[in-house]
């Protein structure tokens, strides 16, 4: 199957500061890819550059075989940004925010048919908010929000879904309901998922392939059985990351490097 | 040439504060929902001040002035967003540039023109009588034209508000956008300003929507309701303004803000979805 999300050798630079050096990585049709890196590892700067938000300084990315920039129907692409920042007095409803995730399909200036707020209620129902889309966003836990957001990715039914910590701080419900509705995306519709997460226990069961980032290199490619081989557990958390990693250095950096290059083949 | 409305909206000079008033309630809120939530509330302030300066410019060339106060707002309102979109400036530090050069312009420039007298207060604080019928014509097709682009834009516009950066990442033209938003809060500013006063505008894009948000439970819940408020307030506030002898601007700004007063005080606020 071929790449929906590809980088080669892309570097990146803020000002003399370097924090992506020759990363290449990528995500094939229907793949789900957990990316993990401690704090400041580059893992928000390597996802700006994946979207097209940030332009590398160096190397080649592509979404679906072009230029993000170049990216039609971008449709294609679902993003569920860090934290969305609804603002705090906005008194939008469930509904209202997930529909915003489906102009892109339909077009932003099209009216919404049917099928549109069929495909919005699908959205709701498969993070379990469909009895909550009249209630407002900002009246919802932090998890139920967070999931109304997910939902909104969902609602245009993406071919390769992009998740920034989705979940971190969220009640253990909510993670269930998450991991829930990814498998949802996947099996029912096929989606590729990259999730950038601290927090991979909820889907560590499900996961394909795991990307660890440190120091804006790419330093363990491959799949979760490669590390489990090395004994290390996913699931890990922010604080437990940085001492995985040494024990991921202390099994053998040159064996994840090997499984990383078969990964990306 | 006036139409048959009961007391006190009867006279020809009432009749076309009132379109011009109408316009005001319906799109000010309109806008300022949008505005408010993208934490731009001052922007109409800074927008009125430069279209103070545009009249400032109408006064001393000899042209309309609602025409020069267009071309100068709209002028200005694209550099407010441009300097807020690359960060070139703080958006106070924009705001209060434009906000303060604006009206010392404008102030210079009526003076200048030997205009800085009465003329000038009904521009500042709005006036009932200076509504011309042109001005009347000019400001109902700058409202058709600003409801009808929020009603084609607006789902994107509230997609802009909710999560910027995805909109941008779902391919939503945002720039293109913003800037729609910004050009049209500086048509209403001057469609507001023959009626409401440049000093008063800004209350008309913040305070209904402020309403609003106390009693509406979903967006479009509190822009319908942003509306009511903007329009209930321009009849009772011109109806008061003439039976009273009262300045226009300041008595519709008081029924807003007294509406708020009421519906803060109220025990339940969500009313309507």
């Amino acid at each position: 199957m071929g790449a929906v999300l590809e980088a080669r050798d892309v570097s990146f630079s803020y000002g003399p500061h370097p924090v992506l050096s020759g990363v290449s990585l990528s995500v094939k049709a229907g793949e789900f890819v957990a990316l993990v890196g401690p704090n400041g590892s580059g893992k928000s700067t390597l996802l700006r550059v994946l979207l097209g938000l940030a332009a590398p300084s160096a190397g080649v990315v592509e979404l679906f075989g072009v230029a993000p920039g170049d990216l039609k129907p971008r449709w294609r692409l679902g993003y569920v940004p860090q934290r969305p920042a609804l603002a705090g007095d906005l008194p939008a409803t469930v509904e209202e925010v997930v529909a915003a995730g489906r102009l892109a399909r339909r077009g932003w200036w099209r009216r919404f048919t049917a099928e549109d707020r069929e495909q919005i209620g699908h959205a709701m129902a498969s993070v379990g908010l469909g009895e909550l889309r009249g209630s407002q966003v900002r009246r919802l836990s932090g998890g139920q929000q967070q999931r109304a957001f997910i939902a909104k990715a969902f609602a245009g039914q993406p071919e390769l879904l992009v998740l920034d910590e989705p979940v971190a701080g969220v009640d253990a419900d909510s993670q269930a309901r998450f991991r829930d509705a990814l498998v949802h995306l996947r099996q029912d519709h096929g989606a590729a998922v990259l999730l950038v997460s601290h927090e991979l226990g909820a889907v560590a069961d499900d996961l394909d392939r795991v990307i660890v980032l440190r120091h804006g290199k790419v330093f363990f490619d491959g799949a979760p059985a490669d590390l489990a081989a090395a004994g290390v557990s996913l699931g890990v958390h922010a604080e437990d990351l940085p001492l995985w990693l040494e024990d991921l250095e202390r099994a053998g950096g040159e064996d994840g490097r090997r499984a990383g290059d078969e990964g990306r083949g | 040439m006036s139409v048959p409305l009961p007391y006190p909206f009867e006279r020809e000079y009432m009749q076309l504060a009132l379109v011009s008033g109408l316009v005001v309630g319906v799109c000010a809120p309109m806008l300022g929902a949008f505005l408010v939530q993208k934490r731009l509330s001052l922007f109409g302030d800074g927008v009125g001040h430069l279209a103070f300066t545009g009249v400032g410019i109408g006064a001393l060339v000899g042209v309309w002035p609602v025409a020069t106060a267009l071309v100068v707002a709209s002028a200005g309102a694209v550099v407010i967003e441009l300097l807020r979109s690359r960060r070139a400036a703080s958006g106070d530090v924009a705001l209060a540039l434009l906000l303060y050069s604006g009206m010392a312009a404008g102030i210079v420039m009526l003076s200048k023109a030997g205009a800085a007298n009465a003329n000038l207060l009904s521009y500042l604080f709005g006036s009932l009588v200076t509504v011309t019928a042109g001005d009347a014509v000019a400001i109902g097709a700058l409202g058709v034209l600003i409801v009808a682009t929020v009603l084609l834009a607006g789902r994107a516009l509230f997609a802009v508000v909710v999560d910027e950066e995805a909109a941008r990442v779902a391919g939503l033209p945002v720039d293109r956008l913003n800037m729609v938003l910004a050009v049209l809060t500086a048509v209403t500013v001057v469609a507001a300003m023959r009626v409401v006063g440049v000093l008063l505008v800004a209350a008309m894009l913040v305070l209904p929507v402020a309403v609003g948000q106390m009693v509406g439970r979903s967006f479009r819940g509190t822009v319908g309701w942003a509306i009511a408020v903007g329009v209930g307030a321009v009849v009772i506030g011109l109806g008061a303004a003439r039976q009273w002898g009262l300045a226009s601007g300041g008595t519709i700004v008081l029924v807003v803000a007294a509406a708020y007063g009421v519906v803060a005080a109220l025990p339940t606020r969500a009313l309507v979805k």
